[in-house]
C-alpha cells in the first residue's frame, strides 16, 4: 500500500487500466490481482433468485462499479460479501483469505467497509462523534479500561484530528457539533461514507453513494473516491447514473435478475448486446449514457414498444 | 389532618433505603434503556435475584463482601442466559424474554417445594439471619438518632447505617454511568441504540457491546435486590411485574440516557406517591378506605407514566433536542 501511496495521482489510473487491459471482457472474468474472488454464491428469497453469481473477481487498488437494473440483486450482493446476509450456497475470499459466512463486523475488521443505500446516520449522536465511531482498535471501547480516560484520552484526541480532517474533506466541518439526525439525505451520505473512511478500510464498498448529492457535491465525492484508488484502496460501488460510472471507474459488473450478464472497461460497457438487452430489452444500438434518453417522448416511445413485445409474448 | 406528620413521611421517602434501591435500579435500566437501547421488562427478575442469592449466602454464614459478589454473580448469569438465545434478534424479543424469565424466577422462588432455601410463600425474615452480616459492619453505636424529625435505629433493619451503605451505592453507580457515557465504551452502546447495523458495518462486535450492558445493568438490579429487601424481609411478591414498571416509571420520569435521571425520578415518585397515599388516608373520604386509598395512589403512578410517555417522554432531565431529532 505504501507504494501505491506515494504514486502521484492520476497514475493509479492508468496503471489499473495497463492491469485490466488484456482482461477478457466477459462475466466473471478473472482479474491479474483480485483481492475478491466469489464462486457459485447464491441467495434467494422465496423463490426470487436475488443474487445467483457463477464466479466474480474484483481487481485490487481499482474503481470497479456494479451496475444493473432495479431489483438486480446488487444491494443484495453487497449484504453477502460483507456478512449482512447469509448466503445459501457459495465460497467467497477477501486477500486470499476465505470469508463465506463470516459475521459483518469481523469483515470491516478485516479491513472491509460498507456504505448502506438507506443510509444509516446515527440521528442522535453529533456529527463528531459518529466520525469517532469508525475508528478501530479503541483502547477506550473497553468496558474497563473506559473507567481509566487517561488511558484513552491521547488516543481519542488524535483520532478527533483525523475526524476533523475528514469532516473538512466532505465538507461537513460546519455541522460538526450537529446530530446527525438533523443533517440533509445528501449529508447523510456523504457523513455515512467519512465515517467508513474513519475504519482505514482496504476496501470500501458503496451501495448508491451519489444518490441525492448535489451535482457540487458529486463532482468533489468523484473526487474523493478516485482520490480513495490514488491512496491503494479498492471500491466497489452502485450506481445508476451512467455518466458517474464513466467518469471514474476502471471496470464495470453489470448485475441484472441475479446474474452477472457482463463485464468490461466502462467506455465500451454499454454497448454490449447483453447489457442493453438487461436494461431495454429490445433496444440495441442505444448509448444508456445518451441525454436523449432523458427526453419524454423518447421514454414513451420506448415503453410503448416495450408494452407492444409483451402483448405479442 | 395532620400535615407535619405526613410531610415528615412524604419527605422522608427522599432518602428512604426503597427510594435508594429504585433508584439503583433504575440506573442498571438506564444502563440497558437509555445507553443501549435494549428493552428489558424484567428488571425486577434481577432484583429478586440479588436479593435472594445475597439473602440466601448471608444465612449459609458468608461473609458480607462474598454475599454481594453471589448477587452480582446471579445477575451475571441470568443476563448471559437471557442474551445468549434474545441479543441476536430483533429487539422486541429481549423485552418478551425477559418479562417472562422474571415471572418464572419469581414463581420458581416461592414454590413450596424450595421452602428450605427460599422460604417459599413467606420469604427470607429477619428471624433467618440474612441482616446479620450486615448490621454487624455497622461503625454506629446501639441505640437510635434522630436527625431533625426522623428517628430511626442506627444498625438494625430500616437503618441509618442502611440509608449509608445504599445511597453510596446510588452515588457510586451515578459515578459509573457518567464515566461511560463519556467514553468511547459509552459510545459504541450509543451507536447500537441508534442503529446496530451501522455499527456493525464499523466492525465491532455488536452482539459482545449488548451483552456487556445487559449483565452490567442487571447487576445494579441485583445490588439494588439487597438494599430493597434490607429494611423488612425477601418476598417473591414484591418483586414482580409491578417493580418492574415502577422502575420503567422512575427512569421515563427522571430521563432515560441522563445520569441522575434515575435518583430524581425515584426520589419524586415514592415521595409524591407517599404524599398521595397519607394524604388521602387523612381526609377521611368516606367513599375511600384506606386500602382503597393505596390502590387509587396506584392508579395515580400509572397515569403518570402513561402522561410522560405522550407528552415529555424525554424525562424531566433530558435533553430536548436530542429529542426532537425525530428517528428515520
Ligand atoms: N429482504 C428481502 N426479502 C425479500 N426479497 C428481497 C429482500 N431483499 C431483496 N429482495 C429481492 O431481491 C431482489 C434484489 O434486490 P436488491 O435490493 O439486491 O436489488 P438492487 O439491485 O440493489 O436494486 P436497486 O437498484 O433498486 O437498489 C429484488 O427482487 C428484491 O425484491
Ligand atoms: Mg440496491
Amino acid at each position: 500500500m505504501s507504494a501505491e501511496t506515494s504514486r502521484p495521482p492520476g497514475d493509479a489510473r492508468a496503471a489499473v487500466a495497463r492491469a485490466l487491459a488484456d482482461v477478457p471482457r466477459e462475466p466473471g472474468s478473472a482479474k491479474p490481482d483480485p483481492i475478491i474472488v466469489a464462486d457459485k454464491v447464491s441467495r434467494t428469497f422465496g423463490g426470487i433468485n436475488a443474487v445467483e453469481v457463477e464466479h466474480l473477481e474484483v481487481q485490487r487498488g481499482a474503481i470497479t462499479a456494479l451496475i444493473g437494473p432495479n431489483g438486480a440483486g446488487k444491494t443484495t450482493l453487497f449484504n453477502l460479501l460483507t456478512g449482512f446476509d447469509r448466503a445459501d450456497t457459495g465460497t467467497w475470499s477477501f486477500e486470499d483469505r476465505s470469508v463465506s459466512g463470516k459475521s459483518a463486523a469481523y469483515m470491516a475488521s478485516l479491513g472491509m467497509v460498507r456504505t448502506f443505500q438507506l443510509t444509516k446516520a446515527l440521528s442522535r449522536m453529533t456529527v463528531i462523534d459518529n466520525m469517532r465511531l469508525g475508528a478501530t482498535g479503541q483502547k477506550g471501547e473497553n468496558v474497563f479500561t473506559s473507567l481509566l480516560p487517561w488511558l484513552w484520552r491521547r488516543q481519542e484526541e488524535e483520532l478527533t484530528v483525523r475526524a476533523d480532517e475528514l469532516l473538512a474533506r466532505f465538507k461537513l466541518d460546519t455541522k460538526r457539533q450537529d446530530f446527525a439526525g438533523s443533517l440533509s439525505g445528501g449529508q447523510r451520505k456523504l457523513l455515512e461514507m467519512a465515517r467508513a473512511l474513519m475504519t482505514r478500510p482496504t476496501m470500501v464498498m458503496l451501495d448508491e453513494p451519489m444518490a441525492g448529492v448535489n451535482p457540487a457535491l458529486t463532482q468533489s465525492l468523484l473526487g474523493h473516491i478516485q482520490g480513495l484508488r490514488d491512496e491503494g484502496m479498492t471500491v466497489l460501488f452502485v450506481e445508476h447514473d451512467m455518466h458517474m460510472v464513466r467518469h471514474i471507474s476502471d471496470w464495470v459488473v453489470v448485475m441484472s435478475e441475479g446474474r452477472i450478464v457482463a463485464e468490461g472497461p466502462p467506455t465500451t460497457i454499454m454497448q454490449d448486446q447483453a447489457v442493453v438487452d438487461a436494461y431495454l430489452g429490445a433496444h440495441h444500438d442505444t448509448d444508456l449514457g445518451d441525454d436523449a434518453l432523458l427526453e419524454e417522448d423518447v421514454v414513451e416511445q420506448y415503453e410503448a414498444e416495450a408494452e407492444a413485445e409483451e402483448a405479442t409474448q | 389532618m395532620d400535615w407535619i406528620r405526613i410531610l415528615t413521611n412524604a419527605a422522608g421517602e427522599i432518602f428512604a433505603p426503597a427510594t435508594a434501591a429504585y433508584a439503583l435500579a433504575a440506573i442498571g435500566l438506564n444502563i440497558h434503556f437509555g445507553m443501549t437501547g435494549l428493552l428489558n421488562f424484567g428488571q425486577a427478575g434481577f432484583v429478586l435475584l440479588g436479593a435472594y442469592s445475597y439473602g440466601i449466602s448471608a444465612i449459609a454464614g458468608w461473609p458480607f463482601w462474598a454475599s454481594i459478589l453471589a448477587a452480582i454473580g446471579s445477575a451475571l448469569v441470568f443476563g448471559v442466559l437471557l442474551g445468549i438465545p434474545t441479543l441476536k434478534l430483533r429487539g422486541d424479543y429481549l423485552s418478551i424474554v425477559t418479562i417472562a424469565a422474571a415471572e418464572i424466577v419469581r414463581l420458581v422462588s416461592r414454590t413450596t417445594s424450595l421452602t428450605w432455601l427460599t422460604g417459599g410463600n413467606s420469604g427470607l425474615t429477619k428471624g433467618d439471619g440474612y441482616k446479620d452480616s450486615f448490621e454487624a459492619l455497622c461503625p454506629f453505636p446501639q441505640g437510635t438518632t434522630a436527625i431533625g424529625p426522623w428517628e430511626y435505629d442506627n444498625c438494625l433493619s430500616s437503618s441509618w447505617w442502611l440509608r449509608v451503605c445504599a445511597w453510596s451505592a446510588v452515588a457510586i453507580g451515578c459515578f459509573l454511568v457518567w464515566l461511560w457515557m463519556r467514553s468511547p465504551w459509552g459510545r459504541v452502546l450509543k451507536g447500537i441504540r441508534e442503529d446496530e447495523d451501522a455499527v456493525r458495518a464499523l466492525g465491532k462486535n455488536v452482539y459482545s457491546y449488548k451483552m456487556q450492558a445487559l449483565v452490567l445493568g442487571g447487576i445494579g438490579g441485583a445490588i439494588a435486590g439487597i438494599f430493597y429487601t434490607m429494611p423488612s424481609s425477601i418476598q417473591a411478591d414484591a418483586m414482580g411485574r409491578t417493580m418492574t414498571f415502577n422502575i420503567w416509571t422512575v427512569l421515563l420520569l427522571g430521563g432515560a440516557a441522563t445520569v441522575f435521571g434515575p435518583v430524581l425520578g425515584s426520589v419524586l415518585l415514592w415521595t409524591v406517591f407517599m404524599l398521595v397515599k397519607s394524604v388521602l388516608r387523612d381526609m377521611d373520604l368516606g367513599f375511600i378506605t384506606p386500602t382503597q386509598s393505596e390502590s387509587f395512589s396506584w392508579m395515580l403512578v400509572g397515569m403518570t407514566l402513561m402522561l410522560l410517555v405522550i407528552f415529555r417522554p424525554q424525562g424531566i432531565l433530558g435533553d430536548k433536542k436530542e429529542l426532537a431529532i425525530d428517528v428515520r
